[in-house]
């Protein structure tokens, strides 16, 4: 590694420059790689299963281009969005929050009830119900953090666990709590939530191009999802307690060093990630007013996806985000244009997820190594 | 020092089993239940048991090779799924081969991504739990979608590999004679407690399928490999401490590899058993039903070794398996005062020890426990689903000191670098 030639002292500042520059190529270079390897990998499936792949492409190009398709877009990539920054904070810590998916269909389920039992003026109503959401998320979120620092039970075996409780506790309470309390009828979910309760959505923006066709809405939790993307970087760059939180999960015995207080800081990382956790369940709560039987989940699992996708990064968070949401849209197309079995959105998602992951790791370490390398090779410098 | 530690290992097994069927049946009784110690519960129990367990062991050969597999529930789909193909297609045998080879190319992948490329344990298992469900659903599409009976969901229905009931001791044919029925016998004398461990015993000897029995042949199997072989000696050492293993001339990539590998292989065995008419007979999405992370905590509470997994695995079908039997619940109601009952008894067991916290929080727990066992005639379904969640939870809160997994678990190693 040595025997690469020394630049020359005045250059030395360029270099570092133009490293830098290399790197942020390299960084954009794992995902874009990622995407383009699972759609030829695709690609090859569907050759295999006998469909046209170009004919499906233009299908999802053709269908992701229309207005009705940018809006679900959104609606499906707000909860994602809110889902992957509550991971991310996790992570930040270097936690791993696996329960998102517990915390937020606990947290929807008790934020619905709460919803639709009470009767308030509008705001009131509305914060309400964000307010029992984000509670009941970082009390959930909580027990597993707690069971951490104060027991030492690895944070994603106790919230694997939790996730498993939450589903069982669940399937009984939306029973218990079924509109009208007759438990012989199944599937009607709980007391509806009155118009009070519901975010005013924002069908009008896009209405400002054209009027959409059907009767279609943009959520209008893509308002919430905003404020906590933006919150997140504020918190994470702006604030003590983010330099703190980066400090203790980039290197926790020096942050221990410097005085930040590692049990703490876990505790509060796992308390506001459950808290974002709680809200992935609005936007389905806002849509259908209600919490019923097959409310929609892996939100979770894909929240994780999308935040290692995103590196954790507000703005990257949301290009994943979108990302599924696309693919998410293109299922749709691909189910009613029959140029490709639906499922094989599926296997994009999985193929990308494993290689941009693999694909970030083999970058980290080339720029490991080439760092390395110009340190040894400014040090031969000063050495002469 | 537990006055059990003493005792040799079979011994204290043996004993701890009889100890648990006296509490079930001392339960049964104050309690005026039946199903407790039924032959009907426990066969059940052993049925439920082996994906749990096999799963567990999965768990096991990755874990002590230093690779945390928390893929293992998609693994089980894979298995799930290619054990039902291959049964329709080339019967039962290879079906259950072909199960394991699918599991096996699911940890091929997670080795791929944690040995070769570093990535981190826990996220490649979260990129394998998301893909697999997709991995098959498109095939069930585009493979069992064409099959009479078959659709994007499930399979047809599978043939069975066959049954064995154990002959003297549950009356089974032996080349041709039929056997005395011996603990059929004793359970027909209702002696107290030697009738009920006799009832419990008849259900795990009797029309068992001969896959349950290659299941459970896994735990000694393992327990030799592991800590009698030199293969399984230096895969513990890259679990334990790879450097080490590395200045002794090892190959750790090999070996984690191999660890991963076999894991998968263990966990498709589950997935595809679970598809066998054992327990489901047919491969439908969803049913491997978080068994593959109930696996994960049946590893934990067994402390990483094969014996404790697979009690743990029997702990947690308990429950289940009487869920089953118990339809109106009054049995698994007192599953309550068991819980109730162990609590206290942890509660003056942390008072002994002088830890407080512990001993005011197992009586809280306990108390809760009882109240609600007072309270109550019957208890629902899903308290029966959570429990062992819960059991792993109060075991990690109470006595996480006494368990000792790898010392380098989880750990991303590069060869050549400390």
């Amino acid at each position: 590694m040595t025997d690469t030639a020394t630049p020359p002292a005045s250059t030395a500042d360029a270099d570092i420059a133009a490293a830098k520059r290399r790197e942020r190529y390299m960084s954009l270079a794992a995902p874009l790689g990622a995407f383009l390897f699972s759609v030829v990998a695709s690609a090859i499936v569907l050759v295999i299963s006998g469909s046209n792949p170009f004919e499906a492409l233009s299908d999802m190009m053709g269908h992701a281009s229309k207005l009705e398709t940018q809006v679900s877009m959104l609606n499906r990539a707000t909860p994602l969005y809110i889902s992957g920054v509550a991971a991310a904070i996790g992570f930040k810590m270097n936690l791993f929050n696996i329960g998102v998916e517990g915390q937020y269909r606990m947290a929807a389920i008790f934020a619905a009830y709460v919803g639709g039992a009470v009767a308030l003026p509008a705001p009131l109503h509305i914060a309400l119900i964000l307010l029992v959401a984000m509670t009941v998320g970082a009390g959930w979120a909580g027990l597993a953090g707690v069971m951490y620092t104060h027991r030492g039970v690895n944070e994603v075996i106790g919230t694997i666990m939790l996730n498993g409780i939450a589903l069982g506790i669940i399937a009984w309470l939306v029973r218990r709590w079924q509109a009208g309390g007759d438990i012989a009828v199944v599937g009607i979910g709980t007391e509806p939530i009155d118009d009070s309760g519901i975010l005013p959505n924002l069908t009008w923006l896009p209405e400002m191009i054209r009027d959409l066709k059907g009767a279609r809405e943009l959520t209008g939790v893509l308002i919430l999802a905003i404020i906590v993307g933006i919150a997140y970087h504020v918190l994470l760059n702006r604030t003590v307690f983010g330099y703190n939180l980066r400090a203790s999960g980039g290197n926790p015995l020096a942050a221990r060093a410097g005085g930040v207080p590692p049990r703490r800081m876990a505790l509060t990382a796992m308390f506001m990630s459950g808290g974002i956790a709680g809200l992935v369940g609005i936007s389905e709560i806002m849509a259908k007013g209600r919490y019923n039987p097959n409310f929609v989940g892996g939100l979770g699992f894909n929240g994780i996806g999308i935040a290692l996708l995103g590196r954790n990064h507000p703005a990257g968070i949301a290009v994943g985000a979108l990302l599924w949401a696309f693919l998410d849209a293109s299922s749709d197309i691909l189910q009613t244009s029959g140029a490709a079995p639906k499922e094989i959105i599926d296997i994009m998602r999985g193929v990308i997820l494993l290689t941009v992951v693999i694909g970030y790791e083999v970058v980290r370490r080339i720029q490991v190594k080439e760092e390395a390398a110009r340190a040894a090779a400014r040090l031969a410098e000063a050495s002469e | 020092m537990n006055p059990l530690d003493k005792l040799p290992t079979p011994v204290r097994w043996m004993a701890l089993t009889a100890a648990g069927i006296t509490v079930l049946a001392v339960v049964q009784w104050i309690t005026d239940t039946d199903k407790l110690t039924d032959a009907a519960t426990s066969g059940a129990m052993l049925r439920w048991a082996v994906p749990i367990m096999l799963a567990g062991l999965g768990g096991l050969f990755a874990e002590r090779a230093g690779v945390v597999n928390i893929g293992l529930e998609g693994m089980m789909i894979l298995g799930m799924w290619f054990g039902a193909w291959g049964t329709i297609n080339y019967g039962p045998w290879a079906g259950l081969l072909i199960g394991i080879i699918g599991g096996a190319l699911g940890a091929l992948v997670h080795a791929l991504a944690t040995v070769t490329f570093g990535v981190d344990h826990i996220i490649s298992g979260v990129a394998i739990l998301i893909a697999a469900p997709a991995v098959t659903r498109f095939l069930s599409l585009e493979i069992f979608d064409g099959y009479d009976g078959g659709s994007i969901t499930q399979s047809p229905g599978l043939d069975s590999a066959g049954k064995f009931t154990f002959p003297i001791l549950a009356g089974g044919s032996l080349f041709g004679w039929d056997s005395p029925d011996f603990l059929g016998w004793l359970v027909d004398k209702d002696w107290p407690l030697i009738g009920e461990i006799a009832d419990v015993a008849h259900g795990i000897t009797t029309s068992v399928s001969i896959f349950t029995i290659i299941a459970y042949s896994m735990v000694p199997l393992s327990a030799w490999v592991l800590w009698r072989t030199r293969f399984g000696l230096r895969l513990r050492i890259a679990g334990e401490h790879p450097q080490a293993g590395e200045s002794q001339g090892i190959n750790i990539y090999a070996y984690k590899y191999a660890g991963v590998i076999l894991s998968g292989a263990l966990a498709g065995f589950g997935g595809a058993f679970i598809a066998t008419p054992e327990l489901g007979g047919i491969y439908q999405e969803g049913s491997t039903n978080n068994q593959g992370f109930i696996g994960l905590a049946a590893l934990i509470i067994g402390n990483w070794r094969p014996a404790g997994v697979m009690a743990g695995a029997l702990l947690f079908a308990y429950p289940r398996a009487l869920g089953f039997k118990d339809l109106d619940g009054d049995s698994s109601h007192a599953l309550l005062l068991i819980s109730g009952a162990a609590l206290y008894v942890i509660s003056v067991l942390s008072y002994r020890k002088q830890k407080f916290t512990d001993m005011i929080l197992a009586a809280v727990i306990g108390s809760a426990s009882l109240i609600w066992f007072f309270n109550s005639e019957i208890v629902d379904k899903w308290f029966i689903s959570i429990l062992p969640f819960i059991i792993v939870l109060l075991v990690l809160t109470f006595f996480s000191q006494r368990l000792r997994m790898p010392a380098a678990d989880g750990q991303t190693y590069r060869k050549g670098e400390t």
